[in-house]
C-alpha cells in the first residue's frame, strides 16, 4: 500500500491533470448527493412568465421553454446521470468479471461460451445495439442501464479472462488450491480479488463512455422521459431552440455532460498510471 | 605505431536519466582502433559495450547523454558533429551491425530494397541501378540465389541469412570502420564461425578497422588483434590478445580468463566471480567499480583509478595489478 | 491470397449468425404482446391477430426463427407502419446519405488523427504531445450530439458561415443525378459545381462533429504504435545506416506503425455508426439513423429492427474488409497464407 501511495503522489505530481480530475470527481459526487438540497428552484416547477430567459443573476443558467430554472435542473440531473452510468458499470462488471474470470480460469467450454457471447456483442456497433435493446425491452430508465451494461460486458469479460488466465498457474492460486479450497472458492476468494485493481481501472475508463451512451439514448428519446431532468434529454429539448438563438438551454446541460465524461476519462487514465504503469501508452 | 588511428575514443562518459535517478553508465572510456585492425570489446552483459558503440554512432536513446569525451574519426570529433553531418558519415564511413539480426531488419521491406536504400542515400548507386548493386552486395556476402533472396522479407530468411543481409547493408558503402555488436549471439555455432570468417575476410580486403563487441572471450581471442576489457562502464584492461591471455594484469580480467577453460568458454559461465555488477545509480560508487568483488583491494583503491602502461600497448586501470 | 479471403470469410460467419440470433431475440423480447407493438397503438384486435399470424407469433420459437431467417434471406424486413413501405427499400434509399456522411467523417478523422499521432510520437513529451493527449481525451469526452449543436449555433446562427442544419442539400438546389448516391461524387461526376459546393457545405458540420468524436482511438493508436516502432531494433539499424531522418520516420517507421492502426478502424467504425444516429438527428440528415429515430418516436418497430440488423451486417462486413486490407498490406500475413 505504501509504495502505491508514493507512486500515486508521483503520478499526481507528474501529471497535475489527474489531480484536477480527482477534484472534479469530488464536485460531481457532491452535486449528485446534495443536488436537490442545493438547487435554488424546484427543477420541475414551470413558470410560463419566465420562459426562455437568458442567464441572469436570478437564473444563472437561464430558463427553458417552460420557465424552469436550468441551473437547478442541471444540478439535480447529476444524480440521475451518474446513477445510470454507475449502475450500468457495476452491472457490466458483475456480469463481465464473473464470466470472464470463470472463462480464463476453467477454460474449455466455459471459455468458448463466454468468448462467443462477447464476440457476438462486439459484432454490433455498440450504440446501435443499445438502441435496439432499449427499443425492445421498453422505454424505461432501467433498460438504459441494462443496455449500457450489455454493450460494456465484452470489455470486462476480456480483461478479466486474460488476467485470470495469467494467474491460473501462479503461486498463490496453487497454494490456495493445495490448502484444500474448492475451485469456486479459489476463483472468488483468490483470483477475483487479485484482478480487482485492473477492474477498477476498467470501471473508471468505461464510466465516461457509459454516461455518454446513456445521455445519447435519452437524447433520441429512449429511456428517460420528460419532465425528468437529465442532461441528454435537456440537450435534446434545447436543440429545438438553437436555430432561434436560445443557446443556453442546450449549452449548460451539454457542458455538464462533457465535463463529467472528461473527468471520468482523465480519472481512468490517471488510475491506470497509478495502478499499472505498464499499461501506459 | 605512429599512424593516426581510424577511431580514437578518449575520456567518453555517458549518463542515462531514468525514473529512479541518473545512471553513470560510462566513465572515462578510451581506446583506439587502427586501420585493418580488429579490436574486441569484452565484458559481461550490462557492462556498457553497446552504449559505447551507440555513443560513437550517435544513436543513443533519448534518455542518454554524452557528458564528456571525444571520438576522433577521420579528423573530426564524432561526438561534436551535428546530427545531419553525422548521418552523412553513418553507413558510409562507419557502420554497425547488431545482435538479433531478424529484428534488426525492417520487417515489411524487401531486403534488397533495404540494401538499396543505403546505397542510394550515400551515393553508392542511383535509384535505377541500386537493385543490381544490392544483388552484387548479396553475392559478396555469399548469399545463394541472390536475385531471389533480394525479393524476400526478413521473416522468410534464417537468422544467419539475416545477419549476412545486415553485413551487406553495413559494408555496402565500404566504410573505414565497422562496429559489430555481438553479431553472432543467438546463431548456431557453425553459422557463428561462417559469419565471423566473412566479416574478417571482408575487413581484410578493404583494410577496414573493426570493433568486435562480444562476451565470448574465446571468440575474441580467435578473431581479434587486441582485446579491451570492460567492467561496469570502465575500461579495466587493454592488451594484445595473446599477451592478455598469457598475463592478465587486472584482477577482473584474470578472473574472466580463469573462468574460461580452454577455447570454448564464454562469460556466460561467470558464476565463479562473486557478486554482480554494482548498481550504477548509487551515489557512493567507489572509484574502482570492481572493488566490492575484488580480493586484492587495499586502502589505495579508494583513490581515483590510475591508468598504467604495463607493456607494449598494454594498459591496466588498477592500483594493485597482478 | 484466396486462402486469406476464405479464412477471413470463415471468421465472419459466426458473427453473422450471432447477429441474426440476437436481432431475432430482440424482436421477441418486446414486453407485452409483440404483435400489438408491430400493429401499432390504434390497431383493432383483428389487425393484431392478423399481424400475429403474419409474424408467425402463434408458432413455436424454432419455427419462428426459421421463418425469420427465411424472411431475411428473401430480403424481407417487414413494413413500416407509418409509411406502409417495405423497410428494406426505405433503408436502401437512405443508406447512401448515411454512408456519405460516415465516410466523410472517417476520412477527416484519419487525416487529422494520423499526422497528430505521428507528431506526438516523434516529438514525445513536447507541447505537441500534450496537445495530442488533450485533443484525444476531449474528443472522446464530447457528446457528439452536443458538439453538433454547438457547431450549428456558432457557424449557422452566429457566424452564418454554414447553411441551416436541415439535411443534405439546400431546398433551392436539386439533388444530382443518381449514380452512386453520394451527392459529392455524383455532382462532381456530372460537373454540377453548384450542387457540389452546396452538398459540401451541408456535409461539413455533421462530418466534423463525427470526426472529432472518432479521432481519439486513431490518434492514440498511431502515437502508441509509432512510439513502439521508433524504439525498435530496425529503426536503430536504419539510423545507424545513416538514412535521412525523413526516410527513417516515414518510409521505415510510419509504414510499420500504420499496420496496427488499421486494426482499430473496426472500433472507429463502431463509434461512427453510433454517432451517426445522433448527428443525423441533430442535422436532420436524411439517412438511416434519422429514419430509425423517427420510427422509435412513433413506436414503429420494424424499421428500428431493420436498422439494427442492417448496421450490424454492415459492421461485420466492414470488419471483414479491414481484416482483408490488413492481410494485404502486411507481407507477413499475405505471404504466410
Ligand atoms: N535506455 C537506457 N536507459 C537506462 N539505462 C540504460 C539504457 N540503455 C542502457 N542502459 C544501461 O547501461 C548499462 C550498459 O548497457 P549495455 O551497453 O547495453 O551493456 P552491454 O552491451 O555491455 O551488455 C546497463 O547497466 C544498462 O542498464
Ligand atoms: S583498484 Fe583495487 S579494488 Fe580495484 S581492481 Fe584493482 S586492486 Fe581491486
Ligand atoms: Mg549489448
Amino acid at each position: 500500500m505504501r509504495p502505491l501511495l508514493r507512486h500515486a503522489r508521483y503520478v499526481m505530481a507528474e501529471n497535475p491533470v489527474t489531480g484536477l480530475a480527482f477534484g472534479l470527481f469530488a464536485l460531481f459526487l457532491l452535486a449528485a448527493i446534495l443536488g436537490p438540497a442545493l438547487a435554488p428552484y424546484n427543477p420541475l416547477q414551470s413558470n410560463v412568465a419566465m420562459a426562455l430567459k437568458p442567464p441572469s443573476a436570478a437564473h444563472w443558467f437561464g430558463t427553458d421553454q417552460l420557465g424552469r430554472d436550468i441551473f437547478s435542473r442541471v444540478l439535480v440531473a447529476t444524480r440521475l446521470d451518474l446513477t445510470i452510468a454507475f449502475a450500468s458499470v457495476v452491472l457490466a462488471f458483475l456480469l463481465g468479471a464473473l464470466s470472464g474470470v470463470a472463462a480464463g480460469y476453467f477454460g474449455g467450454w466455459t471459455d468458448r461460451v463466454v468468448g462467443r457471447l462477447a464476440d457476438t456483442i462486439m459484432a454490433f456497433p455498440l450504440f446501435v445495439l443499445a438502441m435496439g435493446i432499449v427499443a425492445a425491452l421498453g422505454n424505461e430508465v432501467i433498460n438504459i442501464v441494462i443496455a449500457t451494461a450489455i454493450i460494456n460486458f465484452p470489455l470486462y469479460a476480456r480483461v478479466a479472462r486474460a488476467e485470470a488466465n495469467v494467474r491460473r498457474e501462479s503461486g498463490f492460486v496453487e497454494a490456495a488450491r493445495l490448502s484444500g479450497n474448492g475451485e469456486t472458492r479459489v476463483l472468488l476468494g483468490h483470483v477475483l480479488p487479485n484482478i480487482m485493481p485492473i477492474m477498477m481501472v476498467q470501471m473508471s475508463l468505461t464510466m465516461g463512455y457509459a454516461i455518454l451512451n446513456a445521455a445519447g439514448l435519452s437524447f433520441i428519446g429512449l429511456g428517460v422521459r420528460p419532465p425528468d431532468a437529465e442532461w441528454g434529454i435537456m440537450v435534446a429539448e434545447g436543440a429545438n431552440f438553437i436555430q432561434s438563438g436560445e443557446w443556453w438551454i442546450a449549452l449548460f446541460p451539454g457542458l455538464a455532460l462533457m465535463l463529467a465524461v472528461f473527468c471520468f476519462n482523465l480519472l481512468g487514465d490517471g488510475l491506470r498510471d497509478i495502478i499499472d504503469p505498464r499499461m501506459r501508452t | 605505431m605512429t599512424a593516426v588511428p581510424t577511431l580514437a575514443i578518449e575520456d567518453l562518459s555517458v549518463e542515462f536519466r531514468t525514473r529512479s535517478g541518473t545512471v553513470k553508465v560510462l566513465e572515462h572510456v578510451g581506446f583506439s582502433v587502427e586501420r585493418g585492425e580488429t579490436v574486441a570489446l569484452v565484458g559481461e552483459s550490462g557492462s556498457g559495450k553497446s552504449v559505447t558503440a551507440f555513443a560513437v554512432m550517435g544513436i543513443l536513446d533519448a534518455a542518454g547523454r554524452v557528458t564528456s569525451g571525444r571520438a576522433m574519426f577521420g579528423g573530426a570529433d564524432l561526438l561534436a558533429l551535428d546530427e545531419r553531418d553525422l548521418a552523412e558519415q553513418r553507413g558510409r564511413e562507419l557502420s554497425m551491425i547488431f545482435q538479433n539480426p531478424r529484428t534488426a531488419l525492417n520487417p515489411i521491406r524487401r531486403v534488397g530494397r533495404q540494401i538499396a536504400d543505403v546505397l542510394v542515400r550515400h551515393g553508392g548507386a542511383t535509384r535505377g541501378d541500386a537493385p543490381r548493386a544490392a544483388i552484387e552486395m548479396l553475392k559478396k556476402v555469399r548469399i545463394p540465389d541472390p536475385e531471389r533472396r533480394a525479393e524476400a522479407y526478413p521473416f522468410e530468411l534464417s537468422g544467419g541469412m539475416c545477419q549476412r543481409i545486415m553485413i551487406a547493408i553495413a559494408l555496402a558503402c565500404r566504410p573505414a570502420l565497422l562496429i559489430a555488436d555481438e553479431p553472432t549471439t543467438g546463431l548456431d555455432v557453425t553459422t557463428q564461425a561462417v559469419i565471423m570468417d566473412l566479416i574478417g575476410e571482408l575487413a581484410g580486403e578493404s583494410g577496414m578497422a573493426t570493433i568486435f563487441i562480444t562476451h565470448d572471450l574465446a571468440l575474441a581471442a580467435e578473431y581479434c588483434d587486441r582485446i579491451v576489457v570492460m567492467h561496469a562502464g570502465h575500461i579495466v584492461e587493454a592488451a594484445p590478445g595473446r599477451e592478455l591471455f598469457a598475463r592478465p594484469r587486472h584482477p577482473y580480467a584474470a578472473k574472466l580468463l580463469a573462468a574460461t577453460p580452454g577455447e570454448t568458454a564464454s562469460l556466460e559461465s561467470l558464476a565463479s566471480i562473486p557478486g554482480g555488477l554494482p548498481d550504477l545509480r548509487r551515489a557512493d560508487l567507489p572509484p574502482c567499480r570492481y572493488s566490492e568483488r575484488c580480493e586484492r583491494r587495499t586502502d589505495a583503491c579508494a583513490q581515483p583509478l590510475p591508468r598504467r602502461t604495463v607493456g607494449d600497448r598494454h594498459i591496466v586501470a588498477c592500483w594493485n595489478p597482478l | 491470397m484466396l486462402n486469406l479471403l476464405l479464412s477471413r470469410l470463415a471468421t465472419a460467419i459466426p458473427s453473422i449468425v450471432g447477429v441474426v440470433v440476437v436481432t431475432f431475440m430482440l424482436t421477441r423480447l418486446l414486453p407485452g404482446d409483440p404483435a400489438a407493438y408491430f400493429a401499432g397503438l390504434a390497431a383493432s384486435p383483428q389487425a393484431v391477430a392478423e399481424i400475429r399470424t403474419k409474424l408467425g407469433l402463434d408458432k413455436s420459437l424454432p419455427e419462428q426463427f426459421v421463418a425469420y431467417v427465411g424472411d431475411l434471406l428473401s430480403g424481407n424486413l417487414g413494413n413500416s407502419l407509418s409509411t406502409g413501405q417495405p423497410v428494406v427499400t426505405e433503408i436502401a434509399t437512405r443508406l447512401p446519405a448515411s454512408a456519405e456522411l460516415t465516410l466523410a467523417a472517417l476520412l477527416l478523422a484519419v487525416f487529422i488523427a494520423i499526422p497528430l499521432g505521428v507528431l506526438a510520437a516523434v516529438k514525445q513529451g513536447t507541447w505537441i504531445d500534450h496537445v495530442c493527449r488533450v485533443v484525444t481525451t476531449a474528443g472522446v469526452s464530447l457528446p457528439v450530439f452536443f458538439t453538433g449543436l454547438l457547431f450549428a449555433y456558432v457557424f449557422y446562427y452566429l457566424l452564418q458561415w454554414a447553411p441551416a442544419p436541415t439535411g443534405r442539400l439546400d431546398v433551392f438546389l436539386s439533388p444530382p443525378q443518381h449514380i452512386t448516391g453520394f451527392y459529392l461524387i455524383d455532382s462532381a461526376l456530372t460537373g454540377n459545381s453548384e450542387t457540389f459546393w452546396g452538398a459540401l457545405r451541408q456535409l461539413a458540420l455533421p462530418a466534423i462533429s463525427m470526426a472529432i468524436f472518432s479521432l481519439a482511438p486513431l490518434a492514440r493508436m498511431t502515437r502508441g504504435s509509432m512510439l513502439a516502432v521508433l524504439g525498435s531494433d530496425f529503426i536503430r539499424t536504419a539510423r545507424a545506416s545513416g538514412l535521412a531522418p525523413r526516410t527513417v520516420v516515414f518510409t521505415y517507421a510510419f509504414r510499420n506503425a500504420v499496420l496496427p492502426v488499421i486494426t482499430v478502424l473496426g472500433m472507429v467504425f463502431s463509434f461512427l455508426l453510433g454517432a451517426n444516429v445522433l448527428v443525423e438527428t441533430v442535422f436532420a440528415w436524411p439517412g438511416v439513423g434519422l429514419y430509425a429515430v423517427n420510427a422509435l418516436i412513433t413506436s414503429d418497430y420494424a424499421p428500428v429492427q431493420g436498422f439494427v440488423l442492417t448496421m450490424a451486417v454492415l459492421y461485420v462486413a466492414l470488419n471483414l474488409a479491414i481484416d482483408l486490407l490488413y492481410g494485404l498490406v502486411d507481407p507477413r500475413i499475405r505471404l504466410d497464407s
